[in-house]
């Protein structure tokens, strides 16, 4: 109550203050006058009066100074002061402002950027109402590769179907789905990415038309659709942002569609990372497919519908909707573990994403690692401010000998502390946008463009703003409280004149220099093992040509080719793209190795239980192109025909597990029946080695090569693998043109092989680039204060060192002295560094190819690395002490 | 330095808190008075035993204002100077009430404290 009052008190004071201030003046006068009076009446003489009358009074200016207190918000004022006085002394120390200014800005750049990234992929919601109560249907546990996958697809159309009809969890359920589309034709075709909706998604995920209107469920008929929704980028920079009308139409895989509306430029589909171009209304053909997997299906929870509620149903549902939904073509084994899938419900709220998870352990990682990065920039602070400090002890105990109170000097600690802080903050910031867009950059691929919306939102700000505060706290708090505990007259007794610095007094910074070290050999052990394991991946040797090699996709669906036909118009490209000069060699495939694909088909042979085999059927001369030897019996050939007996070359693998090691050359191997793909003998031919099937990191399973003549299940697309030692981008362009001539209206699309591969280990690149700069940042980090501890002992032991040398220590002899000093700290801190790196190695292990965290050469190398710029470091204030003149060291004080 | 010998007698310093006590109960007991006219009072009651710096009675009187237990107006002196008046105001009174009840149960309690015997 009464600090209320005082507080309203002090509000009124602030408009009437100065006229209040010049009443006192005149009541104090009066006052005075009327004393000096009284005392004349008793017999002083006037000047006597006056004095007496003063005296009395008390001392004014000391009055005034105690109302201005009461009448003022005096702490602000004062921390006015600090901060001016705090701002006044960082421009006279450029170089510690700089420095200091500069590790917190890097530290807190990064952690911003690393944590708006992980936000954008991880933590974000998405655009659309309520988006907490979104929920996804999966099969537990996956459906382990059973039928045909599409990316995003959990679940086959039949099944979507069946839940549709039959759940009662959800309010509104919605599936869709993504595939590459084309608009347009012939040379002026163009790929796009295509999200196949249901027509009650938008109205369920709550999101409105930007132009015209979004799918509707009468947009679902039967096939094929007629109407399309494009989405604002795509409206905006392919159509010109035009209004729609009736007339708006674009072709869209060869169909002729009426485009209905417009999608908001806020949202950007459920898959975060990706971005479509068009929205197409889920449309019903004659007969669903019933093994392929390639919806998604999510819905909107009821009020008062827990997940766990949402899955209790499915589950309950799952055998009916498996039972009626039941994959056909495929052996006994197949359906009784396709009806043995269950269904369950989970958070959907952040959309789905691959991103996420790829990125997922990668992006926690570099937040810990950058979150080093400022705990040594902090570090590194609370030393350089801790020497400044003990430097500015002179000038604290003059302060204190002059009444400053030990809160006032903290009070200008902690304000000093605070303007790095808001100054390191706000560079951090600047600094941010930038990695966090060269983040986004650089996990981009040629094929694969990420559009991350990467605004600065307000949880990056609290993040920055909380780190920048614990920084504050951390490092402002060490040298104030000691620098409050001094005592004044001992200060300023040995203002620099200390024999030898007490050792209690560096106990503080060597622990901090120790620890920096241990961190930064963390850092840099971990910036190894991932720059390693990329230039392992980089170098490795899959097993197959990777250089001078060109990958061909063609679509020819538009050009009228009968089924029957597929085979002779693949052979008759094959042999067009032969007579582009510089190619060396070429051949269909059903599945190019190393860029994801994989084709899988159960197999009976011999007595091996439960055999399968990766299945590729390729062209006559795809050994050759990709440089894979045959160790044994003979490779495909032209001679293997649709007619012909069928053949299979199988790898190492494929003998070791299944035949025992013994000779495979004609035995015979049975697939399974699926759909598309009936039951065949296929008798081997043929043994080539291993090679990497997948993905790199992929170990190497069972595989099989076919006749592409023999494959069964023909479509009017195929990949053509060019093998030329010609630059890749020529001989794309030249293969490229010359189909163009001859089939205009057929899509190709070129790329280097190498390049599609390297853009697979986008993850990896990220690491290593990151990890790289940032162990480079925490040892400068760690050596800048490793300098200035080192320096500012060497300074503090000034007669010390004047003394030996005076009394004949050599040059030499000083500078061990002082180097003495930083190698057990270098040793402390690369003894606990690696203890660190082997426990923390443990974090990095999945993500590491060919190499193992507890690698001896790459702790060996840290280490090294480190203790040798350790030795610079330590060298420099070294070499300086030793070339002290005694006279002048013995006398300045 | 807040010592001083005179007449004999040794001078007391006032208890810290008492002087926003002392105005509140002289300005109650003789209505709007100025800051001289306040001093002249507690110099008159005491019998000169307290010792005061008169310029910390305007002190008291701007914390007292500021609590809105007191309140000032212009006006002219005895010998028409102008002055400023101080007077009580409502809150002010049941102020000193509660101020004088702990008072008195204070000196009560210091009181027979210091007469016991054994």
């Amino acid at each position: 109550m009464g600090r209320l009052r005082t507080i309203a008190a002090k509000l009124r004071h602030v408009f009437a203050g100065p006229l209040r201030e010049r009443d006192f003046d005149e009541e104090a006068r009066a006052h005075i006058a009327l004393l000096a009076e009284r005392f004349t009446r008793q017999g002083m003489t006037p000047e006597a009066a006056r004095n007496e009358a003063r005296r009395q009074f008390g001392n004014a200016t000391c009055l005034k100074e105690t109302r201005h207190e009461m009448q003022t918000f005096a702490w602000i004022e004062r921390l006015w002061q600090d901060l001016r006085h705090g701002a006044r002394l960082l421009r006279m120390n450029p170089v510690f402002s700089a420095v200091a200014i500069a590790s917190l800005a890097l530290g807190i750049g990064a952690n911003t950027a690393i944590f708006q990234l992980l936000d954008t992929v991880r933590l974000r919601t998405l655009p659309v109402r309520n988006p907490h109560e979104l929920a996804q249907i999966k099969i537990v546990g996956g459906n382990k590769g059973m039928g045909v996958n599409n990316q995003y697809g959990d679940l086959t159309r039949p099944m979507w179907e069946e839940l549709r009809q039959r759940q009662q969890a959800f309010s509104g359920i919605f599936a869709w789905g993504v595939n590459g589309d084309s608009v347009g034709s012939g040379s002026q075709l163009e790929n796009v990415n295509g999200f196949y909706v249901t027509g009650n998604l938008f109205q369920v995920l709550g999101v409105p038309a930007w132009r015209g209107r979004l799918v509707i469920p009468e947009d679902e008929h039967a096939c094929p659709a007629t109407t399309a929704v494009v989405s604002y980028a795509y409206w905006q920079t392919r159509m010109g942002g035009r209004e729609l009308d009736p007339n708006t139409k674009l072709l869209i895989d060869g169909q002729l569609m009426q485009v209905t509306g417009v999608t908001p430029p806020t949202f950007l589909g459920l898959v975060v990372g990706d971005r479509f171009d068009i929205v197409l209304p889920f449309c019903e053909p004659k007969e669903l497919a019933r093994n392929v997997f390639d919806v998604t299906v999510m819905g909107r929870l009821r009020p008062g519908v827990s997940l766990p509620g949402a899955t209790a149903e499915l589950a309950a549902l799952s055998p009916g909707i498996m039972a009626a939904t039941e994959i056909t073509g495929y052996n006994a084994d197949t359906v009784a573990r396709y009806r043995r899938l269950r269904l369950a419900a989970y958070a959907a709220g952040a959309g789905v994403s691959s991103l996420r998870e790829e990125y997922n352990s990668s992006l926690w990682l570099l937040l810990g690692v950058t979150g080093l990065v400022l705990l040594i920039a902090c570090a590194n602070l609370a030393n350089l401010i801790l020497a400044r400090a003990s430097a500015r002890e002179r000038e604290f105990g003059v302060r204190l000998a002059l009444g400053a109170s030990r809160g006032r000097l903290l009070g200008q600690l902690f304000a000093e502390s605070a303007l790095l802080a808001a100054a390191g903050a706000g560079a951090g910031i600047g600094i941010a946008q930038l990695v966090s867009r060269a983040l986004v950059w650089s996990i981009s691929t040629e094929s694969n463009t990420v559009l991350l919306p990467m605004a600065v939102d307000w949880r990056v700000l609290a993040f920055a703003a909380a780190i920048t505060t614990l920084t504050c706290l951390v490092f402002g708090a060490i040298p104030a409280l000691r620098a409050a505990g001094l005592q004044p007259l001992s200060a300023l007794r040995s203002g620099g004149r200390g024999m030898t610095a007490s050792r209690e007094r560096f106990s503080l910074q060597r622990s901090l220099v120790v620890t920096q070290i241990a961190v930064s050999l963390v850092l840099l052990v971990g910036a190894l093992l991932f720059v390693r394991s990329f230039h392992n991946l980089m170098t490795f040797n899959p097993g197959m040509r990777e250089e001078g090699v060109t990958a061909a996709f063609i679509g020819f669906q538009q050009s009228n080719i009968p089924r029957g036909r597929y085979l002779q118009f693949e052979q008759q490209l094959v042999d067009e793209v032969h007579a582009v000069p510089g190619v060396l060699s070429a051949a269909t495939t059903t599945n190019p190795p190393l860029v994801g694909g994989s084709w899988t088909h159960g197999i009976r042979i011999g007595t091996a239980q439960g055999a399968w085999t990766k299945f590729t059927w390729v062209g006559p001369e795809y050994f050759s192109t990709m440089g894979i030897p045959v160790v044994r019996g003979r490779g495909l050939s032209p001679s293997d025909t649709t007619d012909s007996a069928r053949v299979a070359v199988v790898n190492e693998t494929f003998v070791r597990q299944y035949t025992g090691g013994a000779n495979p050359i004609g035995m015979a191997m049975q697939t399974g029946q699926e759909p598309g793909y009936p039951s065949t003998v296929y008798t081997i031919v043929g043994v080539i080695p291993d090679s990497k099937y997948a993905c790199l990191r992929c170990g190497t399973p069972p595989m099989t090569f076919a006749p592409a003549s023999q494959f069964p299940a023909l479509h009017p697309w195929t990949a053509i693998l060019i093998h030329s030692n010609l630059p890749p981008e020529v001989i794309a362009s030249r293969v490229k043109r010359r189909l163009a001539e001859k089939h205009p209206e057929m899509a190709a699309q070129l790329n280097s092989f190498q390049a599609m591969i390297r853009d697979g280990l986008v993850r990896d690149r990220l690491m290593a680039t990151l990890s790289g700069l940032f162990g480079l940042l925490a040892a400068l980090l760690a050596m800048a204060g490793l300098y200035g501890v080192v320096s500012y002992m060497a300074a503090r032991r000034r007669n010390e060192i004047g003394i030996r040398i005076a009394l004949g220590a050599g040059r030499s002899q000083v500078i061990g002295m002082v180097m003495r000093e930083a190698a057990w700290m270098v040793a402390a801190g690369v003894v606990a560094g690696t203890v660190l790196a082997l426990l923390a190695g443990r974090a990095a292990e999945t993500l590491l190819f060919d190499l193992k965290p507890y690698d001896v050469p790459t702790l060996a190398a840290a280490g090294g690395l480190l203790t040798g710029i350790a030795v610079l470091a330590s060298f420099l204030p070294a070499r300086r002490a030793s070339r002290l003149d005694p006279m002048q060291a013995l006398r300045c004080d | 330095m807040s010592k001083e010998e005179t007449k004999g007698q040794k001078k007391a310093d006032i208890l810290q808190g008492t002087l926003d006590l002392m105005v509140l109960k002289t300005l109650d007991a003789l209505g709007p008075l100025h800051g001289y006219g306040i001093a002249r009072r507690i110099e008159q009651i005491s019998d000169s035993v307290l010792q005061l710096n008169e310029g910390t009675v305007y002190t008291a009187l701007l914390r007292l204002e500021q609590q809105g237990w007191i309140k000032s107006e212009w006006g002219a002196s005895e010998n028409n100077r102008r002055a400023r008046f101080y007077s009580i105001s409502p809150s002010g009174r049941k102020q000193l009430a509660r101020e004088t009840q702990e008072w008195e149960r204070m000196a009560g309690v210091i009181g027979r404290l210091l007469q016991v015997r054994r």
